[in-house]
């Protein structure tokens, strides 16, 4: 184990999410709907040195096991991030995000005139593209600030 | 041709395109052919937002196919006005229709409807986003004006908000077409629709004066820059009158350019220019029937 690794502490059972872009952490956080008020036990490490990415983040959430959704959107911010799923303090499942072709009811459309903002029984649909989403009923391309818009944020 | 929907033109090909054209070129040749092709076909009309060319060239041509249509009217006398959604609205209009006619101030309404219903539903314009059956008439007039092949098109005015301006750019790609698209800086295409021009390899140039492309066009499609996008009446004038053409501006392009406009317009084509040969908004906005016929024809079914 590295030292870079030791700053942030292990965790019995939960998840580690490694290789997070330097900055991002946070955004992953509201992702994943985590604020402090609801006591989960969470460890952070914000711009560690890391060989593949000069600087990363890394997120440790105990007790808690990530959906699809959850990993849908996190690969949006987070393309290169690998998902460790740890039981009784060893890594029993690792694998790298996959981009899905779509996400579906965790982005909300920055057109206000979109009729997905509006009152109907719709959930938001985003087509991932390259480098981007896209909605599915508007169109609109967001390339930026693509954590600005995910619901739970 | 074989749709459910007309949402957008980016789901037409070429052929399907054709077949319209084709369709609604016999219609124009032998209307009296078409007469009671459709007796008995019920078309709902619902219509969120102003509108008088759109909605009753669809009520003409229904009509006109020997069928009839139900509108419901203002927004203010329906139960929009209760808070009934969109959603349920189509679902319970579907019941009493044989095809559905959609305008809605919101992007992406159309395409959400049809989610929803099972009878053809037909987009006659979602806010910004798309106006499928304007193109079809848009495209009927170059190609009886200009071919549609080998055509240099200028296509000029408020490009970002103007839902025909997108919907032709899409189905321009079907054919060889070099697309320039001229507006203030403010107002040019939205990045999806560049996007998708770009994926589709399509020939585009953005300006943002007309003057050094004039004389290359063979069609000139004008649209109106809209006052209520500029927050400063000033900054409107400034610009819009950079985007106001008339004869003496045309004089600059080929003889047989024709000029198009969605129409209404308010002072972007002068009245002079209504006297020249290179007019053909008014012819355009005449097609509307026939090719909405054509639409209905092959959309509501029984069509040979």
């Amino acid at each position: 184990m590295s030292d870079h690794e030791l700053r942030v502490s292990k965790i019995r059972s939960g998840t580690v999410i490694d290789h997070i872009p330097g900055g991002q952490a946070l955004n992953v956080l509201a992702i994943l709907d985590i604020d402090g008020s609801g006591g989960e036990e969470v460890s952070i490490g914000m711009n560690v040195p890391s060989d593949r990415l000069g600087r990363k983040d890394i997120v440790k959430v105990e007790g808690r096991e990530l959906s699809q959704d959850e990993v849908d959107v996190l690969s949006l911010i987070a393309p290169d991030a690998t998902i460790n799923i740890v039981r009784d303090y060893d890594v029993v499942d690792k694998h790298r995000l996959e981009r899905p072709s779509h996400v579906s009811g965790v982005l909300e459309c920055p057109n206000r005139n979109c009729i997905s903002t509006d009152d109907e029984p719709i959930d938001s649909k985003f087509e991932v593209l390259p480098d981007g989403v896209r909605c599915e009923y508007c169109e609109t391309i967001i390339r930026e600030d693509i954590p600005d818009h995910i619901r739970s944020a | 041709m074989r749709h459910d929907h007309l949402i957008t033109t980016k789901q037409l090909s070429r052929t399907d395109i054709g077949t319209v054209l084709d369709r609604a070129a016999e219609i124009d040749a032998d209307p009296a052919a078409f007469a009671d092709r459709h007796a008995g076909t019920l078309l709902g009309l619902l219509f969120f937002e102003p509108s008088t060319r759109t909605k009753m060239s669809f009520e003409t041509a229904m009509k006109r196919l020997g069928g009839d249509v139900v509108d419901m009217g203002s927004v203010e006398s329906s139960s929009v006005k209760k808070g009934e959604s969109l959603a349920d609205t189509v679902r319970v209009i579907e019941g009493y229709v044989d095809g559905l006619v959609l305008r809605h101030p919101r992007q992406g309404s159309a395409k959400m409807s049809g989610e929803y219903v099972d009878v053809p539903l037909l987009n006659a314009g979602d806010g910004a986003g798309h106006h499928p059956t304007q193109t079809l008439l848009d495209l009927y007039t170059i190609r009886e004006n200009a071919g549609l092949d080998d055509l240099t098109i200028g296509i000029m005015g408020d490009l970002k908000y103007g839902r025909t301006v997108h919907s032709l750019a899409h189905a321009l790609t079907n054919f060889d077409a070099r697309q320039h698209f001229i507006s203030p800086e403010s107002l040019k295409l939205p990045r999806s629709v560049r996007y998708d021009l770009h994926e589709e390899g399509a020939s585009v140039r953005e300006h943002t004066d007309l003057e050094a492309v004039l004389p290359d066009l063979d069609v000139l499609y004008v649209t109106r820059i809209q006052r209520e996008r500029f927050p400063d009446e000033n900054e409107y004038r400034a610009i819009a009158g950079e985007y106001q053409i008339d004869a003496e501006t045309l004089s600059a392009a080929k003889e047989d350019l024709t000029v198009m406009h969605p129409l209404p317009r308010v002072d972007e084509i002068a009245a002079d220019v209504d006297d020249t040969d290179h007019a053909t908004y008014f012819e355009q906005a005449h097609n509307g029937v026939p090719v909405r016929m054509a639409l209905l024809d092959l959309l509501l079914g029984d069509s040979e």
